[in-house]
C-alpha cells in the first residue's frame, strides 16, 4: 500500500502552520537568514576595486560559506521541535491512532522542513549574488560569479538541509525536551558543514569531480539516515520509548520503500 | 456507527440533533456481537509485566469501565487495542478485526481514542485541529463534518479560537469533537475527567452518555469509581491481571452480603425476638453504640424485597418507633477496595 499524498499534504500543511506560529522557529527562520546575508554582503561590498587578489579570495570564500549555515541551522531548529513538540502537547498519541502510516508522517514532517529550508538557502544565495552583481565593483562581481564554491554551495544546500533534518528528527524522536533537542540537533548537523567549510575555504579544492563525489557521498549518508530515522518513527517507540514488538515489526520492515504495514 | 451516515446528536444535551452525511464508505466490519474481544493478552516492557494474561469481551454499544490503580496496565491495554503498541502474547479483536499489522489501519479507521491529555495543537485553532485530523482520516465534506462535530459538543462558537486559549474542560470537548469526526464504532476514553473540575467532569459524563445513546461502544478507563458506577454497564477491575469483571450490582452481590439498615427511636428491648425467625433475615447486629437515643441495627438478609416488609411489621408489632429502613448499598468503591485495597496497602 503506497503512501497517501493527501495525508502527507495534511502533515505538511499542519507543520507549516505550527512553524509559522511558533515564536522561536519563526524568529530563527526570519533573523538567521538576514544575519547571514548582511554580513557576507557587506564584506563583499566593502572590497575596493584595486584590492589584492588574496584579500578578494578570502572575502569571497567567507561570503560564500556563511549563507550555507542557513539551510543547516534553520532545519535543525525546526526538526528538533517536530516530534518532541508533539510529545509536549500530547498530540502524538491522537495522531498515531489515525490511519496515517509511519512513512506518511515521516515524509510529511521532513518535507515541511526541507521545502522552506532549501528555498531559504537558495533565496539567500540568489539575493547575495544579485546584490554583488549590481552593487560591487566589476572585478569583485566577477570573482563572486566565477567562484567555484558557488555551484558547490548550490549543490550542497539541499544535501546539508536533508542531513540536518534527519539528525533533528532522530534526536527529537528520542528526547523529551525541546531545548535539549535543538541544541543536540545543531551539534549533530555540523559534521557535513565542516566538510563544506574545507571546500569553501579551499583547504580542499572544489573541483567538479570532488564536489560530485562528496555530494554523492552525502546523498548516500542522507538516505541511510532517512532509513535509520524511519525505524525510530515506529508507533511503539514514539509512544513508549521501547523497541517495537510483534505488531509493528512489519511496519519497520516496510518503511524503506515509503510503505508502512500499519 | 461506521456506516455511510452519521448523525451527531447534541451530546452536551443542549444542541439539536444534526445530521451529517459521511460519504466515505468503509468496507463493512465483520458481523460480530462483541465490539472488543481480548484473549490472554500479555505485554512485557523489558523485565516489567504491564499486562498479564487478560481476557474479556465488550459488547457492541456497551459502556465498559476499566478500573485499576496507577500502573495497573489500563493505558497499556488501551494502547494495544488501539494498535499503538503490540502485545507480547495473546490476541485481540477490535470491531471484529484482529489486532495485528494487517488490520491496524482498518481498526484505526473504526475507532477513536481520547487520551488523558486532550492532545490539541495549542497554536492552531479548534477548526484547524479538527481539519488536520479530518484530512488524516481522508474524510470528505470536511467543513460540514467539523461543524457538526463542534455543534455536537457545544463548541461551535469557539471554532476559531486557538486551542491553547481554551479552558481544560473546553479542550476536552474539542478533543471529543475530534474523536467524533470519523464516526467511530468504538471510542476509548483514557481518564477523561482527570484534572477536571466537577462541572467540566459532569459535562464529559453527559458527552459519554450521549455516545451511549448513539450506540457507540465506549471503553472507559478511570480512577473515579463513582464515574464508572454511574456510566458503565459493566466494569473490569484490573491490577496487571484481571481481578474481576461484571455489572457493578453483580460484583457487589458476589463480594458482599445484602443488608438492611434499621433505625428506631429507642433501642429494642429484645431485638432477638423481633428479628429472629423473620423470613430472609439471616442475622442482625447493633450498628451503633448503645445509648438512650435512636438505635441502629444492621440485618443480614438474603432477599431485601421479602425481608423489608416483614421487618417493618415486626417492629411495629413490637411497639418500636421506626425512623428508617433502607437497604445498605455497597458502592463500587467498596468492591474496588475489597479487590485492590490489600495490595495497595490502603484501607478496606
Amino acid at each position: 500500500m503506497s503512501a497517501s499524498i493527501a495525508r502527507v499534504g495534511a502533515v505538511i500543511h499542519k507543520e507549516l502552520a505550527e512553524f509559522r506560529r511558533n515564536r522561536l522557529i519563526a524568529t530563527t527562520a526570519a533573523v538567521l537568514p538576514v544575519v547571514f546575508l548582511i554580513g557576507p554582503t557587506a564584506s563583499i561590498l566593502d572590497i575596493k576595486a584595486g584590492a589584492l587578489s588574496a584579500t578578494l579570495d578570502t572575502r569571497v570564500e567567507y561570503s560564500l560559506f556563511l549563507p550555507l549555515l542557513v539551510p543547516v541551522f534553520v532545519p535543525s531548529i525546526m526538526s528538533a521541535y517536530s516530534v518532541v513538540g508533539e510529545r509536549e502537547q500530547g498530540t502524538l498519541e491522537p495522531v498515531l491512532t489515525t490511519p496515517i502510516r509511519r512513512a506518511e508522517l515521516l515524509i510529511g514532517k521532513a518535507a515541511a522542513i526541507f521545502l522552506p529550508s532549501a528555498a531559504l538557502g537558495y533565496v539567500i544565495f540568489g539575493v547575495f549574488v544579485a546584490i554583488t552583481q549590481l552593487a560591487a565593483s566589476p572585478p569583485v562581481a566577477a570573482a563572486v560569479r566565477h567562484a567555484p564554491q558557488l555551484p558547490a554551495a548550490l549543490v550542497f544546500i539541499p544535501l546539508l538541509a536533508a542531513w540536518a533534518i534527519w539528525v533533528g528528527l532522530a534526536i527529537s524522536a528520542r528526547v523529551s525536551d525541546t531545548r535539549v533537542a535543538q541544541q543536540l540537533s545543531i551539534l549533530g548537523s555540523l559534521p557535513p558543514v565542516a566538510l563544506a567549510a574545507l571546500m569553501q575555504f579551499k583547504v580542499i579544492s572544489p573541483t567538479f569531480g570532488l564536489v560530485a563525489a562528496l555530494a554523492g557521498g552525502l546523498l548516500a549518508v542522507d538516505c541511510a539516515a532517512c532509513l535509520a530515522v524511519a525505524r525510530l518513527f515506529d508507533r511503539e517507540r514514539l509512544i513508549t520509548g521501547t523497541r517495537p514488538g510483534r505488531l509493528n515489526e512489519k511496519e519497520t520492515q516496510g518503511v524503506g520503500n515509503a510503505q508502512g504495514g500499519a | 456507527m461506521s456506516g455511510d451516515s452519521a448523525v451527531y446528536q447534541g451530546l452536551d444535551g443542549t444542541g439539536a440533533a444534526r445530521t451529517g452525511q459521511a460519504a466515505r464508505r468503509l468496507s463493512p466490519a465483520p458481523a460480530v456481537s462483541a465490539a472488543i474481544e481480548v484473549s490472554r493478552l500479555t505485554k512485557v516492557f523489558g523485565g516489567r509485566t504491564a499486562v498479564s494474561d487478560v481476557s474479556f469481551s465488550v459488547s457492541g454499544g456497551e459502556v465498559f469501565g476499566f478500573l485499576g490503580p496507577n500502573g495497573a496496565g489500563k493505558t497499556t491495554t488501551v494502547r494495544i487495542l488501539a494498535t499503538l503498541i503490540s502485545p507480547t502474547s495473546g490476541s485481540a479483536l477490535v470491531a471484529g478485526i484482529p489486532v495485528g499489522p494487517d488490520g491496524a489501519v482498518e481498526i484505526r479507521q473504526r475507532i477513536a481514542v481520547m487520551p488523558e491529555s486532550p492532545g490539541l495543537y495549542q497554536r492552531l485553532t479548534v477548526t484547524e485541529n479538527l481539519e488536520y485530523f479530518a484530512r488524516l482520516y481522508g474524510l470528505p465534506r470536511r467543513s460540514a463534518r467539523i461543524a457538526d462535530a463542534l455543534a455536537a459538543v457545544g463548541l461551535a462558537d469557539r471554532a476559531h479560537d486557538l486551542a491553547g486559549s481554551l479552558s481544560k474542560g473546553l479542550r476536552q470537548r474539542a478533543a471529543l469533537a475530534r474523536a467524533l469526526l470519523n464516526d467511530p464504532a468504538i471510542m476509548f476514553f483514557d481518564e477523561p475527567t482527570s484534572g477536571l473540575d466537577p462541572v467540566a467532569a459532569h459535562e464529559v459524563h453527559g458527552l459519554i452518555a450521549g455516545l451511549r445513546d448513539r450506540g457507540v461502544t465506549v471503553f472507559l478507563t478511570t480512577h473515579r469509581l463513582e464515574e464508572a458506577e454511574r456510566l458503565c454497564d459493566r466494569v473490569a477491575i484490573m491490577s496487571t491481571s484481571l481481578r474481576t469483571i461484571g455489572r457493578p450490582d453483580d460484583l457487589r452481590r458476589e463480594l458482599f452480603t445484602t443488608s438492611l439498615g434499621v433505625t428506631v427511636a429507642a433501642a429494642l428491648r429484645e431485638p432477638n425476638r423481633v428479628f429472629g425467625g423473620l423470613p430472609s433475615v439471616q442475622g442482625w447486629k447493633a450498628a451503633g453504640p448503645p445509648g438512650s437515643g435512636p438505635a441502629d441495627y444492621a440485618l443480614t438478609v438474603s432477599d431485601v424485597a421479602q425481608a423489608a416488609p416483614a421487618v417493618t411489621r415486626a417492629l411495629v408489632a413490637a411497639g418500636a418507633d421506626v425512623l428508617s429502613i433502607a437497604e445498605s448499598r455497597h458502592t463500587l468503591e467498596d468492591v474496588y477496595l475489597e479487590l485492590i485495597g490489600d495490595e495497595e496497602g490502603g484501607p478496606r
